[in-house]
């Protein structure tokens, strides 16, 4: 279902709401709040046609401080929030945010079942492996071993792999990307909305409070390799890397661009990896949906007329009616 | 002997063999052939190879409820007989296979006539005939077993092939005549066996039958799905649960009716989805069953605090816990009630018949749209399962209400962005408690929704001065509702104001007490009265409170341990009903324990009555 687009954009500040935010100076979350409203305003998207969902937590507060309609639902439960508002209205842009407690913990069983369904939306988790809105617990994403100043203990969970599990549950758009690296952060957020189908970005979120390891610090060191100065993050698709596949229907590629992906999601290294790990084109929910229900092949759900402007009922019964009438 | 007009017939097997389909026929032929029918399935938390049974009642005059005793048992295998033999009264008859079983091993009363019927050498005949599969034909073991308890009972064939026909439609047609040649040997093999003339409950014929096709025949979740879709619901989240799928896989079963019917990986997923979708305007619901609903209570929670009109429907079934999954309760009452943490205004209504679980099924919508909040309905296994035909569905008197909801502001501009998009007070404060809608799509206007407590424009705010009006304005749509829903959609007092005795009760045992109400008048010169409830939240408490005050005695009859109505009836109107009658073994209450029960209450004046009938 085509989305419509302003005629002429709006700058970036129109998509600031009037609030101010209560995060923690220099949290990551100010980084992905500024790279949203700076895709909104790029894609031109209205902001009454524009649908930004979160869960519980810091990140949970992100739609109040943008000015498109929001919605802060509860912990755990934003995909569903997303998916049934996009299911029921596909002209809207709908957009999810959430921490990766709300997603990878609590949403988890949310997480793998959004993979499946391929719903034309993107879900941006602000990873900082921990929980900070309940001062800083283990996160599902903290790896094992680490211990953040927040911890009493060593952690002794592994952490899940988001990418790779996105990609075993079938998000046709897998990305990570950075909260303090707004050009790249912006594009790829355009390129999810952009995506016809289930995006994920995940993006690395210092949170200074509570994780005194991967600081904004951590990120921006240089390393050392065989004598040369390299970056701590790099962008994946400069070393030749490309997740995009070109032919959905061509098995072997399909088959190559998934081994591939899972390769670089899971490669242990000193580096960090920005990017597009994979990307794919397949029918969306609601072009499936039209398939299967005869009214739904040229309409979306909320188009259909149920009464007259009277306020009949105009759905006529009389076939269903017809198989119990004895 | 003339006949008689109300008989009681029963079919049982193991789970997947065909039982349902069976009382289906049943039900329909009887329909056909003039009479009222009440069907009541019983089934196991199982597939295959457990008992499950169905009954039908058969009258010439409108049937809302089962009598206990039955007046011809028909079953081919032998678990039914020894299961069920007992319950056929004692001028009944009993039809069987004699390959399976021998009636001398049963418990049967003696006075039982009994038919046996080579149902396996009528299949293998059908089978010759018709160069078949005998195997595949096996089923059809069910229609033998239908068509010989028509014979008995005096009615005509015809009706039986009527039936199939509407049964076996489409592609399927060609499997009419199939059935009929099962149907005719049955007829054969009946009529000339001794006691066939004799059979005291032929029945009579219907002092009244109606035109063809006027009549339908339903159960409850049908009922309620036919309802939404009138309604205009579009889409309906689930996770499969029994007895709440039945009504799901209904929607699903019809493309055409342009529901988006979604199958969720949990309850999580379903209530906050259908939230979501109802947040654009879409009418949306979902129906669950107890362990599902206690999954829900959270989302009802935030649809409550962000004022978001939508439609539970939860199926009661035995409880607690995994309870008794296929069994019928009303054990969810003061649950639904207080679903969810913290106070907010939430509407719940228990259908009582399947009129009723198609009004409901519409007015939610509505109500859920009118005061813009979450409408939670009260069905139970009983009423989903139960079969019933009933005059057609009352749909021209229906009217949608949406509620308030505003449209594009006069003063947007087409264009004009920068000065045009307007922060919409959502949750304004108002007398009434309800503040209009915008829906997201209107051009020019946003608004945020938060679980948070929340200012008029939906930011969080804990300020006790906004949390205060808000909380308040949320709760007064209660106020309003009470006053605004039509009475007979609250409450309704069935009989003379005057009664021996005054019955209170909800749900599925309605059918049950009117049904009694005729007999206790007829053979034991009671009279009863009978208020049911149907509105629970917002709670009838003022025409409740004076009906039961000018009582001469009062009764309340549940589907549950402690009585939960009666404590809510207690808690609304600070009146104490005496005297209780309650079932808990999962199984529904007959038209013949209200009739007993309510002889020990006006007779014995017995405090409480536990009924136990049924297997
Ligand atoms: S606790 Fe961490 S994530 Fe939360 S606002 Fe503070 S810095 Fe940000």
């Amino acid at each position: 279902m085509a989305v419509k687009t302003l005629e002429s954009p709006l700058k970036a500040a129109k998509y600031k709401s009037d609030l101010t935010s209560d995060w923690c100076p220099g949290c990551g979350d100010f980084g992905i709040v500024n790279g949203i409203q700076q895709a909104l305003a790029e894609l031109a998207l209205p902001p009454w046609e524009t649908y930004l969902f979160s869960g519980v937590g810091c990140s949970g507060k992100t739609p109040h401080y943008i000015q498109v309609y929001g919605s802060h639902t509860l912990h755990g439960r934003v995909l569903p929030y997303s998916l049934g508002a996009k299911m029921a209205n596909p002209h809207l842009t709908v957009l999810a945010v959430g921490g990766d407690g709300d997603g990878y913990g609590i949403g988890s069983g949310h997480f793998v079942h959004a993979g499946r369904r391929n719903v034309d939306m993107t879900y941006i988790v602000f990873n900082n492996e921990v929980y900070g809105l309940t001062k800083g617990q283990a996160s599902p994403t903290l790896e094992k071993g680490m211990q953040p100043k927040s911890l009493a203990l060593p952690h002794i969970s592994q952490a899940i792999n988001p990418l790779a599990l996105a990609l075993a549950c079938g998000y046709t758009f897998i990305a990570r990307s950075y909260a303090y690296d707004p050009k790249h952060l912006k594009a790829t957020i355009q390129a999810a909305v952009n995506h016809r189908g289930m995006a994920l970005i995940d993006v690395l979120q210092p949170c200074p409070t509570y994780n005194d390891i991967h600081t904004k610090e951590f990120y921006a060191e240089k390393l050392e390799k065989e004598g040369n100065e390299i970056p701590r993050v790099y962008y994946i698709e400069e070393t030749g890397y490309d997740g995009v596949v070109k032919n959905s229907n061509d098995v072997q590629e399909v088959n190559e661009k998934r081994m591939n992906a899972f390769n670089a999601m899971y490669k242990l290294e000193d580096q960090v990896a920005l990017g597009t790990f994979y990307k794919i084109e397949l029918d969306t929910y609601d072009e499936l949906l039209g398939k299967n229900l005869p009214q739904l092949k040229d309409a979306a759900p909320i188009d259909l007329k149920y009464h007259d402007d009277q306020m009949n009922p105009t759905t006529d019964l009389s076939s269903a009616l017809a198989e119990i009438q004895v | 002997m003339s006949g008689t007009t109300d008989i009681s017939w029963m079919i049982g097997g193991p789970q997947g063999t065909g039982v349902d389909s069976s009382a289906t026929l049943f039900a329909r032929a009887m329909t056909v052939a003039g009479y009222w029918v009440y069907g009541k399935r019983e089934y196991h938390s199982n597939i295959k190879g457990k008992h499950s049974y169905f009954q039908v009642r058969v009258k010439d005059v409108p049937v809302h409820s089962n009598t206990d005793p039955v007046h011809i048992l028909s079953t081919f295998e032998h678990s039914t007989a020894e299961i069920h033999a007992d319950e056929v009264v004692p001028d009944g008859a009993f039809i069987y296979d004699p390959r399976v079983t021998d009636p001398a091993d049963l418990p049967l009363p003696s006075g039982v006539t009994k038919f046996p019927i080579e149902f396996g050498k009528i299949i293998e005949e059908i089978a010759e005939e018709t160069g078949s599969n005998p195997v595949k034909l096996g089923i059809m073991k069910n229609t033998v077993a239908v068509a010989a308890s028509a014979a008995l009972l005096g009615v005509e064939i015809d009706s039986i092939e009527e039936a199939l026909k509407g049964i076996f439609t489409g592609k399927k047609a060609k499997l009419v005549d199939l059935n009929m040649k099962a149907a005719e040997k049955a007829y054969a093999a009946i009529k000339p066996q001794a006691g066939f003339g004799d059979f005291v409950y032929k029945l009579e014929k219907p002092s009244n039958p109606p035109k063809s096709k006027s009549r339908l025949l339903v159960n409850g979740a049908t009922a309620t799905g036919l309802g939404k879709v009138k309604a205009g619901c579009r889409y309906q989240t689930y996770y499969s649960i029994t007895p709440a799928v039945d009504e799901c896989i209904y929607l699903e079963q019809h493309p055409e009716f342009g529901i988006v019917v979604f199958q969720c990986e949990d309850e999580l997923s379903a209530i906050n989805m259908a939230i979501g979708a109802a947040t654009t305007g879409i009418r949306s619901s979902t129906s669950t069953s107890g362990p599902g609903f206690c999954l829900m209570s959270e989302g009802i929670g935030w649809a409550g605090i962000n004022e978001v009109p939508m439609v539970v429907f939860n199926y009661q079934r035995g409880g607690p816990s995994t309870g008794l999954p296929t069994r019928n309760e009303q054990g969810e009452l003061l649950f639904a009630i207080h679903a969810g943490h913290g106070d907010y205004p939430k509407i719940v209504m228990a259908p009582g018949d399947m009129h009723e679980c198609f009004e409901d099924a519409f007015n939610a919508f509505n109500f859920a749209e009118r005061y813009q909040t979450p409408v939670i309905v009260l069905p139970d296994k009983a009423l989903a399962n139960n079969t019933q035909s009933i005059e057609p569905f009352e749909e021209a008197s229906l009217k949608v209400d949406r509620g308030q909801i505003e449209g594009v502001d006069p003063n947007y501009k087409e264009g004009d962005l920068e000065a045009g998009i307007q922060q919409f007070p959502r949750f304004k404060i108002t007398d009434s408690g309800i503040s209009p809608r915008v829906l997201p799509g209107t051009p020019g206007k946003i608004f945020w929704t938060t679980g948070d407590e929340h200012t008029e424009f939906g930011h969080i705010t804990e300020k006790p001065e906004i949390r205060i009006p808000m909380h308040e304005k949320r709760m007064k749509k209660l106020d309003l509702a009470a006053k605004e829903i039509p009475q007979d959609l609250q409450y309704k007092l069935f009989g003379s104001e005057q009664a021996d005795l005054t019955m209170v009760a909800w749900g599925s045992t309605k059918g049950a007490i009117l049904d009694a109400m005729d007999v206790l008048k007829k053979e034991h010169n009671i009279t009863i009265n009978f208020l049911q409830i149907r509105m629970m939240s917002p709670f009838p408490s003022e025409g409740v409170g004076a009906i039961l005050k000018k009582a001469k005695k009062v009764a309340c009859i549940e589907s549950n341990l402690s009585g939960q109505l009666a404590q809510l009836v207690r808690m609304r109107t600070s009146f104490e009903i005496p005297h209780q009658i309650l079932k808990y073994t999962g199984r529904p209450i007959s038209e013949t324990e209200i009739v007993a029960s309510a002889l020990d209450v006006v007779k014995k004046d017995e405090k409480k009555v536990v009924l136990t009938y049924g297997r």
